[in-house]
């Protein structure tokens, strides 16, 4: 029976995405060490950023439709403190890529420093956020209110929930960067996190633009 | 990476819940996926079977609902489409099968991320709840409908977009259906970020792409199109949901009146809903339909026991199917007085999508030829998806232009088209899935006697339910009316409904055929002879069956050639499996 000879002619590997040996598959070797290739992560992060790409470019083509077709489009008092916030989201950048560097020279200490500066900036990213949209609110501006306020709040509340889950992977690899993970290597979940970081934040410079220059 | 001396075994979880509920197995996932589907579309049909009752005897009342309103059609009709497209088609083909066996076809031991994927079907699990609540919802049209909404599986605004206001069901049943709809776009992501990363990176070694099943190519290209689709879906759903429950105006326009009441809303763009919808809608379609030619290619390849005829041209044709798949989705709305340049674009694009369709046609026609071909139930499905997907392909192409569109759009014809096509093909796919692979998920057949008569009720009952919806189509016949005895030309037209009615009784009573045959063969089905009862070649007929818990017990295979490799001359079978070593004289290990 071919069929069961080549089960048993089936050879120990370590799985290669077809490219020869590399990583080994799931679970953890002897040394405790994750077998999982972490290039998944990479690849992952990626495709998760290609959909979330798709889903704002889906809502900036309403907001360019919707602008372009209505003549109920009625620009509001751009609340400042969302410059503050934009610098202090571009510096988390910053402060999030010195923690990983800090983490490839294997200096735990200073990691932890800049990855709490980051965490940091993250929250005051965010309740910055929540003044602007309390000066707004304080304004008369609601969601409601007309086309340009309606995607205002839903343009940045979307950028929010999306820093949020990007918050509580920081909060999550901040806590147990040294502890061995189950699947992830710590430089992994680090670098993966810091690659969602920077594209929130580019993002939300796009947002910002896109919010300010079409209001 | 450290190296290893000794395979690594996972042993699989020990509790009944572990294993089975809250698994993260992609093969348990894989069935709980079908099984999600299999419950679904009985659901499904029994809508569809008492939208056809009605149809001929509108004034009948039927056995615990009563006589059924025209609004109360137009709920059954909304909840069969929705239900179909999302929890049938769109979850066995692509979540169901393409869980179980795509990790197994590239020797892979698990999808790449086992958590996402146990989460990505409770998600699906949860949509289809909130869908199913719909029905007993107050405020919809009642009777057998309950509360569902009458706005259709495309959910136009400013219908669906004002509340209770525009009808009944369009208050918390619609609400209710966006949350689903929203609900299974999460879970889609999660599913197709998964199938992509797992296609990728977690090939075993020698599996190079142009190695890789026709399915699986079938499978990484559907969630290509799942990933960038769905994505556009969930935006438009958050803007509906907004529209309805926060006041806002994105797609409710200015001056809006209904039932004497002013709608205060002001200045949206109702036909921006139905470019985010058909962004993601015609996609859907393709979503639908690539799993369902993986599969055709790789039965009738194994069956006519000759190479598939023409792989490479195959990938291609996937790609540039999906390809142009995501730019054609303006011909839905060719009716909504978008420019004629416009329209001419969507046209030409559409209409070449006509080339790599024929070309897979054409390759599988290629491939049965000279074939020694063995007609099992799986290979007959596959031969009707071939002949389903060339009927319905074929009135795509009237559909396709703006000057024949303009007549045929809302009736009879275009229902005709896409349920020959992306219905009945796709469901023709997951028949041949089914009866393919059923011995390696479960050990046993099912029974072919039963399985062929199964087919042929379904093939020909499927072509007289759908061939007459294009010629009434072609007279005239409107789509969506609940009862058409009060408009003389249409009462012309009776006996023809009357016909696809008992056409559609008989074939969906045929399906009780194939419920019998799948539960007795689970537990009291002719048991497989071996792991590779159908002589095929790819990876998943190399594993016992049903497959061990991370499949290779951490013995992954290595590959040596293409994944269709019958009947090569000079080899000592008509087959050689994937990880059969380049002896120089291949397949001659007895």
């Amino acid at each position: 029976m071919a069929g069961k000879a080549a089960t048993e002619e089936l050879e120990l590997i370590e799985l290669g995405g077809g490219r020869g040996p590399r990583d080994a598959g799931f679970g953890r070797d002897d040394a405790g060490a994750p077998l999982v290739p972490q290039r998944i992560y990479f690849t992952g992060i990626w495709l998760a950023l290609a959909a979330i790409l798709m889903f704002f470019m889906g809502l900036t083509s309403s907001f360019v439709v919707r602008k372009g077709l209505s003549g109920d489009w009625v620009a509001f008092s751009f609340p400042r403190i969302l410059w503050l916030n934009t610098t202090i989201l571009l510096l988390s950048s910053v402060t999030i890529e010195r923690a990983r560097r800090a983490l490839l020279r294997d200096e735990v200490a200073g990691f932890h420093r800049w990855w709490r500066i980051t965490t940091a900036l993250g929250l005051g990213f965010l309740a910055g956020q929540v003044v602007a949209w309390q000066e707004l609110a304080a304004a008369g501006v609601y969601i409601a209110s007309n086309p340009s306020s309606s995607f205002f709040y839903l343009l940045t509340a979307a950028h929010g929930i999306h820093l949020l889950g990007g918050l509580t992977a920081l909060l999550w690899v901040g806590r147990r960067p040294a502890v061995a993970y189950v699947r992830a290597t710590p430089l992994t979940a680090v670098t993966v996190s810091s690659i969602y970081w920077h594209f929130m934040d580019g993002l939300w410079v796009f947002l910002v633009l896109l919010l300010f220059l079409g209001r | 990476m450290a190296a290893h001396a000794h395979p690594v075994v996972h042993e699989a979880p020990k509790g009944f819940i572990r294993k089975y509920i809250f698994s993260t197995d992609h093969k348990i996932i894989g069935i709980q996926y079908y099984l999600l589907a299999l419950f679904s579309v009985f659901i499904g049909i029994i809508l569809s079977l008492l939208m056809r009752l009605h149809l001929i005897a509108p004034n009948v009342e039927l056995p615990f609902f009563g006589q059924m309103t025209p609004e109360q059609y137009l709920a059954l009709m909304t909840m069969h489409g929705t239900i179909m497209v999302f929890f049938v088609l769109t979850t066995a083909p692509q979540s169901g099968f393409g869980n179980y066996f795509l990790p197994i076809q590239i020797g892979a031991p698990d999808m790449a991320f086992p958590r996402l994927n146990m989460l990505s079907f409770w998600v699906t699990f949860a949509a289809l709840i909130v869908m199913l609540a719909a029905f007993f919802v107050a405020g919809g049209p009642g009777g057998v409908a309950g509360g569902a909404p009458i706005s259709g599986w495309t959910a136009y605004t400013p219908l669906s977009a004002i509340g209770p206001i525009a009808g009944p069901g369009l208050g918390m049943g619609q609400t209710l259906w966006i949350l689903s709809l929203a609900l299974f776009a999460g879970a889609s992501l999660m599913g197709a970020l998964n199938f992509i990363t797992t296609t990728l990176d977690l090939r075993t070694k020698g599996m190079s792409l142009m190695r890789m099943p026709l399915t699986v190519w079938a499978w990484f290209v559907t969630a290509i199109l799942a990933l960038l689709g769905f994505a556009v879906l969930l935006g438009a759903g958050i803007l509906l949901l907004l529209d309805r429950t926060a006041g806002t105006s994105f797609f409710v326009p200015a001056g809006l009146v209904v039932s004497d009441t002013q709608i205060p809303h002001k200045g949206g763009s109702p036909l921006l809903w139905q470019h985010l919808f058909w962004f993601f809608g015609h996609p859907e379609v393709y979503i639908a339909i690539l799993p369902g030619m993986g599969v055709t290619s790789h039965v009738l390849s194994t069956f006519a026991r000759k190479p598939i005829f023409g792989y490479r041209a195959m990938v291609y044709a996937i790609f540039a199917i999906a390809l142009l798949g995501l730019s054609v989705w303006g011909h839905h709305m060719f009716v909504s007085g978008m420019s004629p340049y416009s329209a001419l674009a969507f046209s030409l694009l559409t209409m070449s999508i006509g080339v790599p369709s024929a070309i897979k046609t054409f390759n599988w026609i290629g491939t049965l030829w000279g074939g020694q071909i063995r007609l099992t139930t799986a290979m007959l499905f596959a031969i009707g998806f071939v002949s389903l997907f060339v009927t319905g392909g074929l009135s795509g192409l009237f559909l396709a232009q703006p000057a024949v569109d303009l007549p045929l759009h809302d009736t009879y014809f275009v229902v005709g088209h896409f349920h020959m096509i992306m219905g009945v093909a796709a469901i023709f796919g997951i028949f041949a899935a089914t009866y393919f692979w059923f011995p390696k998920m479960f050990g046993r057949f099912l029974n072919e006697r039963i399985g062929k008569i199964h087919f042929w009720i379904t093939f020909i009952g499927v072509y007289a339910i759908f061939m007459p919806m294009h010629f009434i189509g072609l007279s005239g016949h409107p789509r969506r009316y609940a009862d058409t005895t009060a408009v003389q030309f249409l009462a012309q037209l009776d006996p023809v409904h009357t016909f696809m009615t008992v056409a559609a009784v008989i074939t969906g009573a045929a399906q009780l055929l194939f419920l019998f045959n799948f539960f007795w063969g689970l537990w009291k089905g002719e048991k497989a002879p071996d792991i590779n009862p159908w002589k095929a070649t790819s990876l998943e007929w190399t594993v016992p069956s049903p497959p061990p818990h991370d499949n290779f017990q951490g013995r992954f295979p290595t590959v040596y050639r293409g994944p269709y490799e019958y009947s090569v001359p000079g080899a000592a079978e008509d087959y050689t499996p994937q990880n059969a070593p380049d002896t120089g004289q291949t397949a001659s290990r007895q």
